[in-house]
């Protein structure tokens, strides 16, 4: 999972994703210009409705833009072929929702297996991977267990799991604790900050100020623009709990 | 009244806003609707022009003849029997041949009086009455002959000219034609192996002169004979009575048919069409059942968030059920009305049997007692399909029904851990078909009755070619079979085709949120497109075999039961055919398939997620 720190493995130059036209133009994302270094956290901040999350599925290939273009790993993904996407979000990205979305009649191993599985691995290869990472995330007396039967920070370290099963360039998380409550927003925040120690890259997207604060850049959106970037200095590794509030 | 308005307005919008949803739900109750009203209409259709013409011709209870040993004072004698209470005849009957038009056919003429008879008296239908040298042919015959009012025709070597078209009750219509001459007769096909004897009448036809025209034809091939017709006191003991008097005990042996026989040789087409159309009906049940599972339990999810909708803005338990009462009747009033129109109209294709029966042909008609079924069914329907989210609605709190999310899938472990091994496609597919047992299930039946029904048509229609040619039905007859088999068809491939469609499009939608989640782990929209297609055509699959074997086994053999044929004549589909018919079925299922799977493969990922 080691990556070296400084390479551009994310980037975009004057995205744009507008919906409607004429008096009713929506500019969901307007302009935007990123650079996101590999191993590098990147929180991006913003209200309800400003682009956020329209932004990561350009990032992530889920969504193509009006104008602009996208990188990942210097390789232009924004005027690709869909199948061509496909291969990118299976190999490159992984993603994390906010509420989860996870298969709910598969287990947490078979959940996190499947994007394995997509991408063509062997089948015992594939579990042997899920297997790993369900026990490097201390789920693995739960792998047998359904979604429904798991809590809520349970369920969102299995979607991380499925996140990290291909060994993406890149992870990209819409608002990962949105649904969760303090204990087990505590819970993802700490799985995040080991994920920043492997120099993983990550990109989150969040409006909760603690989620941000765990980044090594905090970019501020409002209107689909990005107004405003603070580097912060080193994350917030080994203290973040405190540092957060979210301890005791 | 502004609560029924509003109603009725719901209703109408929601109908509005799923149009598709709407249209296959009316179809698959009006295919149900339509079969129904062509199986009751039929049944009805085939006893109703008897009876009518039984009592506008004063039909007889007993037809008694002369055959090979009695004699006219036979006859007489018959008549002063006490349970005997009006009689017409002994009228003389010849056997002869009739030439018109070019077509040569062999005919019983019966001698008639030109005055009214008071027991059959055949009701004229065009023209008129015999007169001299005029003749009146059976109506049925008259078709077959394409013979018409002013025709020429030859008899017994003499001119005459067609008077009229008249139908009796005494007799079924050609070519179910009784044998009054005592020289015998033959129906249906000969094989060319075999002569017939030459005094022999071969699918007579039956003609009326005066009694002197009769008398003055010399009979070609053999003695004259007579016939009498009995009124009863009892009609209902016509059948004792002809035991009784027929020789059997002890009196002089004469033939004599009772008016139930007649009735049973009338409309035993009609009979067998109705068998048909009615198992028909019954395919077509299962498969508009099958149906309506997918569109109700599709749309039971929706309805229910529907339901905490409506009673977040106040409504009762009750308005809700109203409106989701009124959506379904709204739908089955017009499957109603469109099916009892279509059956009405349809009818008369699979009942020109009846032709030489007053008021049969094209006349079949709506009885209230079919209207109410039909409606009672559709009704039926539309209350089934209300009640579970109408009592959901009504139990359930608002807030939760508001929060209610689909109905969660299944879990099948084994084929969860099967399809792992799979490419891509099949993985998927098998996750997609296995989440949703109880619609695969559907799937399967759905085919499976289809191909069932599918056999047994081609079972049959080799059978029908076969008959054609044995004598058992006469080609008009098996035409009108095949009308039969057709209307089956037709009807049958449309329902399995609406089925497949609303089956995958329930598949579609149903896994919106899966799809979308392959896509966004890596699954191209090519891959999810084929793997929402192979979900319905693997168990497209498994139900044309189990629909050829056991279910096409089975239901020939249900029809061969019921209408006491002889299945081991039947000639069976050879291997290849069914082979061709199992791929020619997946390959229909795939082609169906392909559109809405297309489109399901392609939704936007972010807009679903």
């Amino acid at each position: 999972m080691n990556k070296a720190a400084g390479t551009p493995v994310l980037r975009t130059r004057g995205l744009r994703k507008e919906y409607g036209k004429g008096e009713g133009l929506v500019r969901a994302v307007d302009g935007v210009d990123l650079d996101v270094s590999a191993g590098e956290t990147v929180a991006i901040m913003g209200p309800s409705g400003c682009g956020k999350s329209t932004l990561l599925h350009l990032l992530g290939g889920l969504d193509r833009p009006s104008g602009g273009e996208v990188f990942i790993n210097s390789r232009r993904i924004d005027n690709i072929s869909e199948k061509a996407l496909a291969r990118i979000r299976r190999t490159d990205v992984g993603y994390v929702f906010q509420s989860f979305h996870l298969m709910e009649e598969l287990t947490a191993v078979e959940n996190v297996e499947l994007s394995a599985l997509l991408a063509g691995r062997p089948p015992r290869a594939a579990r042997r991977r899920a297997e790993e990472l369900l026990d490097q995330l201390g789920l693995a007396g739960r792998a047998r267990f359904l979604p429904s039967a798991l809590s809520g920070g349970q369920r969102q370290r299995v979607a991380v799991a499925r996140a990290l099963s291909n060994e993406p360039l890149v992870v990209l998380a819409d608002e990962p604790t949105g649904n969760l409550d303090s204990a087990a927003t505590l819970d993802v925040l700490q799985l995040f900050e080991e994920l920043h120690g492997y120099g993983q890259t990550l990109v989150i997207v969040t409006h909760d100020a603690r989620i941000a604060a765990t980044a090594d850049r905090l970019f501020s959106m409002r209107d689909g623009a990005l107004v405003d970037e603070t580097r912060l200095t080193g994350g917030t590794a080994g203290n973040l709990g405190a540092l957060i509030g979210l301890e005791g | 009244m502004g609560r029924i308005l509003l109603v009725g307005r719901l209703a109408l919008r929601d109908l509005r806003r799923r149009r598709t949803e709407a249209a296959l739900l009316l179809i698959a109750i009006l295919a149900a609707t339509t079969t129904l009203t062509l199986g009751l209409v039929v049944r009805d259709a085939a006893s109703d022009p008897y009876e009518s013409t039984r009592a506008a011709t004063r039909g007889p209870d007993v037809v008694a003849s002369t055959g090979d040993f009695a004699q006219p004072a036979d006859l007489e004698k018959l008549a002063t029997d006490p349970g005997v209470t009006e009689h017409s005849g002994p009228y003389p009957v010849i056997p002869g041949e009739l030439e018109a038009s070019g077509r040569r056919s062999d005919v019983q003429v019966e001698g008639r009086d030109a005055t009214v008879a008071a027991v059959d008296q055949p009701v004229v239908t065009q023209g008129n009455w015999v007169s001299d040298d005029g003749v009146v042919l059976e109506a049925a015959f008259a078709q077959f002959l394409d013979a018409h009012v002013g025709d020429p025709v030859t008899l017994g070597g003499r001119s005459f000219t067609v008077v009229g078209l008249a139908v009796t009750a005494a007799m079924p219509p050609y070519p179910g034609t009784s044998c009054i001459v005592s020289v015998g007769c033959a129906n249906g096909a000969v094989p060319d192996d075999r002569d017939l004897p030459p005094e022999l009448l071969h699918n007579p036809g039956l003609v009326w002169l005066t009694q002197a025209d009769a008398r003055s034809l010399a009979p070609a091939r053999g003695p004259m004979s007579y016939v009498m017709k009995l009124k009863l006191a009892d009609p209902d003991g016509a059948e004792a009575f002809v035991d009784a008097n027929s020789g059997d005990h002890g009196g002089t042996m004469m033939p004599m048919q009772n008016w139930q026989s007649i009735l049973a040789d009338a409309t035993e087409l009609a009979r067998d069409s109705q068998i048909l159309l009615l198992i028909g009906a019954w395919l077509l049940g299962l498969l508009a059942v099958a149906s309506l599972s997918v569109l109700v339990g599709g749309r039971m999810a929706d309805q229910t968030r529907r339901v905490g909708l409506l009673k977040a803005v106040g409504g009762t338990p009750g308005l809700v059920a109203a409106v989701l009462l009124a959506e379904y009747l709204l739908v089955a009033g017009v499957a109603v009305a469109a099916g009892l129109a279509i059956g009405a109209l349809a009818a008369p294709l699979l009942t020109e049997s009846s032709a030489g029966l007053v008021g049969s042909a094209g006349t079949a008609s709506l009885t209230w007692s079919t209207v109410a079924l039909v409606t009672a069914v559709a009704l039926g329907v539309a209350v089934a399909a209300t009640a579970v989210p109408a009592v959901r609605g009504a139990r359930s709190s608002t807030v939760s029904a508001l929060a209610d999310a689909a109905r969660p899938p299944h879990r099948t472990g084994w084929l969860i851990a099967v399809s792992a091994r799979l490419p891509v496609p099949l993985l998927l597919a098998l996750r997609v078909a296995a989440r949703r047992p109880r619609r695969v299930v559907l799937g399967v039946v759905s085919i499976a009755v289809t191909l069932s029904g599918i056999y047994v048509l081609l079972v049959l229609d080799s059978v029908l070619g076969d008959l054609a040619g044995t004598g058992a039905y006469t080609e008009p007859q098996v035409a009108v079979l095949r009308h039969v088999l057709g209307v089956w068809t037709v009807i049958l491939l449309c329902l399995a085709a609406v089925n497949a469609i609303v089956l995958t499009w329930a598949t579609v939608l149903d896994n919106r949120h899966a799809s979308a989640l392959a896509r966004a782990l890596g699954a191209t929209p090519q891959d999810v497109t084929v793997a929402l297609a192979t979900a319905q055509v693997l168990p497209a699959l498994l139900g044309a075999v189990l629909g050829i074997f056991p279910g096409g086994f089975l239901l020939f053999a249900a029809i061969i039961t019921i209408t006491g044929g002889d299945g081991d004549k039947a000639t069976l589909p050879g291997l290849w055919q069914l082979a061709a018919l199992v791929l020619a079925t997946v390959l229909a299922v795939a082609a169906l398939t392909a559109v809405p799977a297309h489109l399901g493969g392609r939704r936007p990922v972010t807009a679903t997620l």
